[in-house]
């Protein structure tokens, strides 16, 4: 296994730029105007700390990549993301649903990282603790009104969170890589975060009116990278066609 | 989408601002929307220190066709702007 430490960037970078990219996937076609707006402006923060990730873990192996070349040359056994955000958009109370999952965890995850012993990423965690905050209260707000809405609205929350459920458990799962950053005092132990994630999400599902899956089965494969959803490699034709294409591009 | 979401205006205090400012309107199913509505669509530039949220249809306006009995009197009324004040440099904006 390479460096923990460039492992476990990679994971928060990834994460956030598959999301990103996603949800970027939204532009100019949601529902509303300023749910298009919204979703673009999520898309382009979570971009942001991306580069920030990305741009930390290229420095920390220190072979002459950049942030660019992590995100736009390495192919699909490479990315350390989790296949809950790789997971395709589906209709929008899907893509929100997965967001609200997501944004639930990583609230807690960067709180705690805020702490890190290593002051760079203490940094990049509070910068996007804040922003994570927001989308938090917004995709907790649009579970809420879409789930306790109209009846076709809760019966489309609830075939998205019986879909994605599976692919909520990886995010607790710990390994080799998690229990050295939780070592070292970067990082809590993923499955530390469980307790307030089940708080969050319980409180919510129940006051959106969905029942949530009684199955505790987790997929997993993608922050370890070993076995990553069919979706992610098209994801990746489409967003890494360019710069692949065109070696040389600037913008 | 055959119902349309209920109006609302957004009013927005700046940086320096000293009151809040028509900014422009939005849809939202309910205020608490209409405020995160307004974050995304209105203060994505940093505009902002402040929202406020109004339902459109709570806006009394006058009427264009009344433009002139409410304004026009007004017109030739110079004595009623304080224009003839000097104002001292102390009180700053007013």
């Amino acid at each position: 296994m390479s460096d923990p430490l460039f492992e476990f960037l990679l994971r928060q970078g990834d994460n956030t730029l598959i999301l990103g990219h996603r949800i970027s996937e939204w532009c100019g076609i949601a529902p509303a105007v300023e749910e298009d707006i919204a979703l673009a402006n999520t898309a382009l923060d979570l971009i942001g700390q991306t580069q920030m990730w990305l741009g930390l873990a290229a420095e920390v192996e220190g072979a002459g990549r950049s942030a660019d070349d992590l995100a736009f040359h390495r192919d699909v056994w490479d990315f350390r993301n989790l296949l809950l955000v790789e997971q395709p958009n589906g209709d929008f109370g899907h893509t929100i649903m997965r967001q609200f999952l997501f944004d639930a965890f990583q609230v807690p995850h960067l709180t705690a990282l805020h702490n890190a012993s290593d002051d760079r990423i203490a940094g990049i965690a509070a910068k996007s603790l804040k922003e994570a905050q927001y989308h938090l209260e917004r995709s907790r707000e649009t579970v809420i009104a879409l789930g306790d809405g109209t009846e076709e609205s809760n019966r489309r929350m609830q075939a998205a969170l019986d879909r994605l459920w599976p692919y909520a458990g990886e995010m607790f799962l710990r390994d080799g890589v998690d229990d050295a950053m939780h070592e070292s005092g970067i990082a809590a132990d993923p499955a530390s975060l469980r307790a307030t994630w089940d708080d969050t999400v319980q409180t919510t599902l129940g006051e959106a009116m969905l029942t949530i899956p009684d199955s505790d089965f987790a997929q997993q494969g993608g922050k370890s990278g070993k076995r990553h959803s069919e979706h992610l490699g098209h994801l990746l034709a489409t967003m890494q066609f360019l710069p692949r294409s065109y070696p040389d591009a600037r913008w | 989408m055959t119902t349309e979401m209920p109006l609302w205006e957004v009013f927005i205090r700046g940086q320096h601002g000293m009151s809040h400012r028509h900014v422009g309107s939005l849809h939202a199913a309910d205020a608490e929307t209409a405020l995160l509505n307004a974050r995304d669509v209105y203060t994505r530039r940093n505009e902002g220190v402040s929202i406020w949220v109004v339902p459109a249809a709570q806006i009394t306006a006058s009427s264009p066709s009344e433009k002139g009995p409410y304004f026009e009197p007004a017109n030739d009324k110079v004595y009623r702007h304080p224009t003839f004040f000097d104002i001292p440099d102390e009180v700053g904006p007013m």
